[in-house]
């Protein structure tokens, strides 16, 4: 039988009315010794109000620099179950599809060598098994690849790509999400599971501007679909939302950021030049508006979470590329930008705040980018583009 | 260059470094294939099997770094 604890702090987040990490891990708790002693230490946690798992290490599976995160309790006489727990990251399918089955599977899995604790999807996109010892960890790496699984990745390599569901069940996606994102795991497994950079680097991929899967937060590459053409008004359909009693001027019109569109009670128009593909107003009228014309992407570089110098937001390096099998002109795009980042990147020191040290047209000339009006840094400032002596005298 | 060579080059400088400066594969990479005149790619080869062997493993403290793996 796993020990059992009072846990009256954490009793208070079982209170309300959103679901409760406490209740899951009590779950756990009754029938695995881990997820037991992993109670017992989160009280203490908040009674003493100071963390006691160590982290880092060595720890991993053999041929692999990533993929398992070493967590260690520093008090393991008193929770010996969870003097080793550590992290094992699996890389998560495109869009999260997985069938009843292999979760169960998975699960089952995990109740047998680890804590049965899971979190899926971890921010980082994978698949997170939550707690194992240092003598299992190949076992189950073993059991998984077995199935056809792989571990993700983690440390100074590229993170395991993510994508939002994409064409396969949304109407607004101007790529394929799914595909990109599989092909480009693919294509780097050896910078997933060999670390080689300066630090993490991720890809996320959207299907539009909607960025359901907050790529541009959260990646130090965002591709995100977009659209060459116009976007296509069915009028009939613009009258039904206003018979509907949607106040087509408030809702979308005055909400357009760039100001592109007017309606004057009977036809909606769009001045697609000044148009900037922010989705808004195809949300809010899916079957009155669609975009038109030659779709592919917009990549942006640099975003992260705070860590030297603030959280940063993604901006635009290449306003549109065509995103089609084998993706060749985009890889290449990035294997420039891994060299500039291998060159000059400190140790600890994300793509985006390299180029915030070292300057946009460094950075520019080096991947060989002509400078955009697309790439401001943020609206109504400055372009964030320096020209050179020599530019200056042409 | 033989691939066994790169290998003893590679061995021999993380072995060096040891208990002075941790390494990261970019530092091996850079290092051996400036010494050795050879191009990263045979260097990142000859790693590989080193790792995959497991006579060098990686460790991360606060970074990924190639090392020697402890005595039991
Ligand atoms: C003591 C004198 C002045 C001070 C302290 C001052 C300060 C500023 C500041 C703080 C901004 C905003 C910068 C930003 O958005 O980050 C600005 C914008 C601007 N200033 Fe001045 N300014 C001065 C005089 C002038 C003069 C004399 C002119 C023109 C003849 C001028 C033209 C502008 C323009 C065109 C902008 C940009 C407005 C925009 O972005 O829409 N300023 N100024
Ligand atoms: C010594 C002369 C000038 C100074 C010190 C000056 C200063 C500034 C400043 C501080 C800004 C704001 C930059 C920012 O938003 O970060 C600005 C923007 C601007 N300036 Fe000037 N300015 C000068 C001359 C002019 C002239 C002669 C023109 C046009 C004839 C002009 C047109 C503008 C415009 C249109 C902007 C806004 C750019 C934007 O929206 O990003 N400026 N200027
Ligand atoms: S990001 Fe766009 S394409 Fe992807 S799921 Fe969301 S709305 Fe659909
Ligand atoms: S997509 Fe955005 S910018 Fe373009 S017309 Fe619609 S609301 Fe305006």
């Amino acid at each position: 039988m796993p020990r059992k604890y009072e846990t009256p702090l954490l009793d208070e987040l079982e209170k309300g009315p959103f679901p409760s990490f406490v209740t899951e891990i009590k779950k756990a708790a009754a029938r695995n010794d881990m997820a037991a002693d992993e109670l017992g230490q989160l009280e203490k946690s908040y009674r003493e109000r100071r963390g006691y798992w160590k982290h880092g290490g060595i720890v991993g599976v053999r041929g692999y620099g990533g993929g398992v995160i070493g967590r260690y309790s520093s008090l393991p006489e008193e929770f010996p179950s969870v003097a080793n727990f550590h992290t094992i990251r699996i890389n998560s399918v495109s869009g999260f599809f997985y069938t009843s089955k292999i979760l169960k599977e998975m699960c089952d899995l995990w109740d047998k060598y680890g804590s049965g604790l899971t979190n899926m999807h971890g921010s980082t996109g994978d698949l997170i098994l939550l707690g194992t010892s240092t003598e299992n960890l190949e076992p189950i790496f073993a059991e998984f690849s077995s199935r056809g699984w792989d571990l993700g990745g983690s440390g100074s390599a590229l993170r395991t790509p993510s994508c939002c569901i994409g064409p396969a069940r949304c109407e607004w996606s101007n790529i394929d999400t799914l595909d990109i994102n599989y092909n480009l795991t693919q294509e780097w497994q050896d910078e997933m599971h060999r670390p080689a950079f300066p630090y993490k680097f991720k890809f996320k991929t959207a299907g539009c501007a909607v960025d359901c899967i907050a790529s541009i937060a959260r990646a130090d590459c965002s591709i995100i679909g977009t659209w060459k053409g116009t976007i296509a008004v069915n009028q009939d359909e613009v009258a039904t939302y206003a018979k509907n009693g949607m106040n087509i001027k408030e809702e979308i019109v005055d909400m357009c950021p760039s100001g592109c569109m007017s309606y004057d009670g009977k036809e909606l128009k769009i001045n697609d030049e000044d148009c900037i593909r922010c989705m808004h107003c195809i949300a809010k009228m899916t079957k009155a508006l669609k975009a038109t014309g030659e779709k592919g992407a917009t990549i942006l570089i640099g975003s992260k979470a705070p860590f030297v110098i603030g959280s940063t937001l993604s901006w635009v390096i290449i306003p549109f590329i065509k995103m089609e099998p084998p993706y060749d002109e985009f890889k290449d795009l990035i294997r420039k930008m891994w060299e500039f980042w291998d060159e000059h990147g400190k140790n600890r020191e994300r793509i985006g705040e390299l180029i915030i040290r070292k300057g946009m047209r460094e950075f520019l000339e080096f991947i060989g980018v002509e400078p955009q009006p697309q790439q401001i840094k943020e609206p109504r400032r400055d372009p964030f583009f320096f020209w050179t002596e020599a530019d200056l005298q042409k | 260059m033989e691939k066994e060579e790169v290998k003893q080059k590679i061995y021999a400088l993380v072995e060096k470094s040891m208990g002075k400066k941790k390494l990261k594969s970019s530092d091996i990479q850079k290092t051996v294939s400036a010494e050795a005149g050879i191009s990263r790619d045979e260097v990142k080869d000859a790693l590989k099997d080193l790792i995959d062997d497991g006579k060098l493993i990686y460790t991360y403290f606060g970074g990924s770094f190639v090392e020697i793996p402890p005595k039991e």
